[in-house]
């Protein structure tokens, strides 16, 4: 799928997804981005900082919510410009030795602005948790054919 | 502690390289749950067009985050890890980044802001690779704000 600047328009969706976080996958996201902060998988040590309890690396929903700009782009590397504003905790509830997901992130994507000059759409992203938004002002900045 | 007003301004010179590795990249799309091929599969990277794996969109905090760990870990900071709370993230890509390169990162305080008994802390990272005639390719800059939280906040 190739995406044509002039075949877009704004306010047009490009999709929605569901993210299910486990206490596991916070510490495989630790792992692997080297973010070893204690908040994202220790109950006691969080509670200790005035923490609700233990939550989702800002970086992990981040990371795990641009997924959907990536498919829909078709290349990841199209994604030139990301960012984000972390405004509310995605809270990971201890689910470990069952089936169920500690917290489930929604993210959703419409096509926010389009640049003709610099062949570029500007996807923003609304991603909620627990029917309130974690982030704000999400923008990815999509290069185009 | 308090943070140290004379933070802004400052830089921090790259130090170590950073060798982007076909699994690391597999290892980091696995833990942001990202399935494009392009992360996984040598030969759907290259019908892309790409030289090798293409990192996630956020990859490049991997290097931000180790930059900015001289700046949190400087004593002369007065950062308290434990109360940092991140605030915003950005990432703008000058081009992928792919298996096989070997990333740096110059560290920036942009800026220092007094908020209540805590601070606002906005640093940005530029992330270049050597190429082999000794000339900076820009790869990514990246910008992240801490808040460092005060007592009681």
């Amino acid at each position: 799928m190739t995406l044509k600047l002039e075949e877009l328009t704004v306010g047009q969706e490009i999709g929605t997804r569901s993210i299910e976080v486990t206490r596991q996958d916070l510490v495989k996201y630790a792992g692997a981005s080297g973010d070893f902060n204690p908040i994202h998988w220790n109950e006691a040590f969080a509670t200790g900082v005035e923490l609700p309890g233990v939550i989702a690396h800002g970086m992990f929903t981040m990371g795990s919510a641009v997924q959907l700009v990536s498919d829909w782009a078709g290349d990841p590397a199209a994604v030139v410009d990301y960012q984000t504003r972390f405004t509310k905790p995605v809270l990971v509830a201890d689910t470990t030795g069952t089936s169920e997901p500690g917290a489930v992130i929604e993210v959703a994507g419409v096509v926010g602005a389009l640049d003709a000059e610099a062949r570029t759409a500007r996807i923003d992203l609304t991603v909620t948790f627990a029917g309130q938004k974690v982030l704000m002002k999400s923008q990815a900045v999509v290069k185009l054919a | 502690m308090t943070i140290n007003p004379d933070l802004q301004g400052r830089s921090y010179p790259a130090a170590e390289v950073y060798d982007v590795g076909r699994e690391k990249i597999r290892e980091f799309a696995r833990a942001v749950k990202a399935t494009h091929p392009a992360h996984f599969d040598v030969e759907a990277a290259k019908a892309l067009g790409h030289d090798d794996l293409v990192a996630p969109p956020t990859f490049a905090i991997i290097v931000a985050q180790r930059a900015d760990a001289q700046l949190i870990e400087d004593p002369d900071s007065g950062i308290d890890f434990s109360r940092v709370v991140h605030a915003d993230q950005r990432f703008t890509h000058h081009r992928a980044i792919v298996a096989g390169d070997q990333l740096r990162a110059e560290l920036h305080v942009d800026g220092v802001r007094a908020m209540g008994g805590g601070a606002m802390i906005t640093t940005r990272s530029e992330i270049f690779a050597v190429r082999e005639d000794n000339q900076r390719e820009r790869v990514a800059t990246t910008t992240s704000s801490i808040l460092v939280r005060g007592e009681g906040q």
